[in-house]
């Protein structure tokens, strides 16, 4: 399941790398709305957010993009942001474009069910999952509300800390993985800190986890990445988007 | 692996009675609609911890005795309360009394929060503090306790900030705490926040945030208000003995609000006193280049917390500005937004140009040099005195002293000759 910053640096390569992303066999994509403040993410992300904002994307970017591919594919997308932008759109407006633009859920990392009940409400309304997070340090009453208020699936945070590519296996996933399993048939993605094959591969074979979200370690291969997008070994953008 | 099918509308795990349990959940930490626990899952069960620690240690007289005694030995608590004569003389107005936060031991407020937490960190078994700071003074406040308690401490402070406040840089290093300067966003008080909070949902096992004012999710606007009510239990007892009554109106310069809070919420319940925020208007209100979000921002989320905020109609944080690095922030915290809406408290904003002028006044007529933070509210005297006239009395937080301010003044007064007149000889 890869991250993609939604206008990083612009719209059309955004197009491009969901639309590879998908012709590779995603199962989900996640598309990150930038926010000046992304406080659960690290350097590679932010910096993504900067370009993004940089080059003036706003939430109706990302939602009339969504909207495109959706006309081109069934796989899930799955919007991922923070709560102000979402607060300032209002719940049931934010709701009902996501339902509109054909977003399967959505993600805003700083908001627990607690303060998202008008949000979990206005999901249920429109028919947009509300996938909530849970951690390493969750305890079992936490897990109990966030697996009861997630749809879609829940979003195992699989290390203590912000995003960013690591190189070890996250040694805590495959607890938290059991833990949740116990309150909820909901299927479970891992993401924080994925960035190689075998290292997904381990915590795929050790635990009985549904996903796996893979965002800086792409994004760290983008910047370090430069050219056309052939040589970056993306598809051209189609011919109806440029 | 199992493959993951489209998660369709209707496969959703939730039912009606879990929306009705979510409904039934308890939102603590509201103040009005504002405040609230907006935070990373990773962070939610310190939260909940730190919140039962502090309930019990409130109601522990073995820790309000050890925070007493500490207020007073290593803090220098009660701070004295003065009548500004000549201040009072010079604008022919109301009278005019300091409440001298200044004298704190490290130079500001910031202390009365830093002890308060840094027991119940202690109490929590946490070995290690981060803080963020703008001004330096909350991080001095907090490499301060780590230093006496035996904490290991690192601070959190913007690049921009770390060159216009060099000194207490310096003075957190020298009380063994470790300056990180942020270099990411705007590279001043917020962006030290949202680093402070990465390294907290990081380190959240070992490790205590002490955030340094009346913001962030719930307990802290709550708890930091608590820990600074002293001021205004203080001030609200001097002076009635001094005066026989209560004063008129309560004055204090509002960036996250904590010396604010401090000082009025012991006079809430006082009808009669009149609560005025000042916020930092920058190069003016209309500029663009301001801090002022009660005066110019509009609700939204920043920090864990519902408040009013410095945003653009998407939602996107705006650059500040102000000449205090300690106000330089585009948030306030939850509980003065509520008293903003009801009408209880009332916030208004000087500009940069008004609050070096009053810095230099309260220098020259009092012998005082104050922080520039603690300058705004201090500007906005001239009008108020004058407004209340000579039957009445302001009391007003004198919340930290300007010794770290000097070089930013200094260089100031350099480009804007103008300001260096005798005028206030």
């Amino acid at each position: 399941m890869p991250f993609v910053t939604c206008g990083d640096p612009d719209l059309e390569s955004t197009r491009a790398l969901l639309l590879a992303y998908i012709e590779a066999g995603a199962d989900i994509v996640e598309v990150g709305i930038p926010f000046t403040d992304p406080l659960a993410d690290g350097p590679t992300i932010q910096r993504a957010n900067e370009r993004a904002l940089r080059g003036g994307t706003t939430m109706e970017d990302a939602l009339g993009l969504i909207a495109d591919v959706r006309r081109q594919t069934d796989t899930p997308l799955i919007p991922m942001t923070y709560i102000n932008p979402v607060y300032q759109v209002g719940y049931d407006r934010f709701a009902a474009r996501c339902a509109e633009a054909g977003a399967d859920g959505v993600i805003i990392s700083d908001l627990p069910p607690e303060a998202g009940r008008e949000w979990i409400e206005a999901g249920r309304r429109y028919g947009v999952d509300t996938i909530f997070l849970l951690a390493p340090t969750s305890d079992e009453a936490r897990i109990r509300r966030v697996a009861e208020a997630s749809s879609g699936f829940i979003y195992a945070v699989a290390r203590m800390g912000v995003t960013g590519a690591r190189t070890d296996a996250p040694p805590e996933i495959g607890a938290l993985i059991e833990r949740i399993r116990k309150h909820s048939d909901t299927p479970i993605c891992a993401g924080f800190g994925f960035s190689s094959a075998s290292q997904i591969a381990q915590t795929c074979r050790d635990t009985s986890v549904d996903g796996i979200i893979v965002g800086a370690a792409l994004i760290d291969r983008l910047e370090n990445t430069s050219g056309s997008n052939e040589e970056r070994s993306l598809p051209p953008p189609p011919s109806h988007a440029s | 692996m199992r493959t993951i099918d489209k998660p369709s509308p209707t496969s959703g795990e939730t039912t009606d009675s879990a929306v009705e349990a979510q409904m039934d959940a308890p939102t603590p930490g509201h103040f009005g609609p504002y405040g609230g626990q907006f935070a990373p899952e990773t962070l939610m069960v310190a939260l909940r911890e730190l919140e039962e620690i502090y309930e019990q240690a409130k109601n522990d007289d073995a820790f309000k005795a050890e925070l007493s005694a500490l207020l007073r030995d290593f803090a220098g608590r009660p701070t004295p309360l003065l009548f500004a004569e000549r201040l009072t003389a010079h604008f022919g107005g109301a009278k005019i009394f300091l409440k001298r936060e200044d004298l704190l031991h490290t130079g500001a407020h910031k202390i009365n929060n830093t002890l308060g937490q840094a027991l119940l960190a202690r109490r929590m078994k946490k070995p290690r503090l981060i803080a963020e700071t703008g001004a330096g003074q909350h991080g001095v406040a907090t490499a301060t306790v780590a230093a006496r308690f035996g904490f290991r401490c690192d601070v959190y402070m913007g690049e921009e900030d770390t060159q216009r406040q060099a000194l207490n840089v310096f003075r957190m290093r020298l009380l063994g705490a470790k300056v990180i300067p942020v270099t990411s966003g705007s590279q001043t008080l917020k962006d030290a926040t949202n680093e402070a909070m990465r390294d907290w949902v990081t380190n959240v096992r070992d490790t205590h945030y002490i955030i340094g004012s009346v913001v962030g999710p719930h307990p802290f606007p709550a708890m930091v208000r608590d820990f600074h009510a002293i001021t205004g239990q203080e001030a609200r007892k001097q002076f009635q003995e001094v005066t026989g009554k209560l004063p008129d109106a309560c004055v204090a310069c509002v960036g996250g609000g904590s010396n604010a809070m401090g000082l009025f919420y012991p006079f809430i319940e006082d009808v009669g006193v009149q609560l005025i925020g000042v916020e930092a208007a920058g190069d003016g209100l209309n500029s663009g280049r301001h801090a002022a979000p009660l005066n110019r921002g509009s609700r939204g989320v920043l920090h864990g917390s519902l408040s009013y905020i410095m945003q653009d109609a998407a939602g996107q944080i705006t650059p500040t500005h102000s000449i205090s690095a300690g106000l330089d922030y585009p948030g306030v915290g939850p509980e003065h937004a509520h008293m903003k809406d009801t009408g209880r408290a009332q916030y208004v904003a000087v500009t940069d140009a008004e609050a070096l002028e009053a810095f230099q006044l309260l220098c020259k007529l009092e012998g005082i040099i104050p922080a520039l933070e603690s300058s705004h509210a201090l500007a906005y005297l001239e009008t108020l005195a004058r407004e209340l006239g000579p039957d009445k009395t302001i009391l007003v937080n004198l919340s930290g002293r300007g010794d770290k301010d000097v070089n930013t003044v200094q260089s100031f007064l350099q480009n804007e000759p103008r300001m260096n007149t005798d005028e206030h000889r």
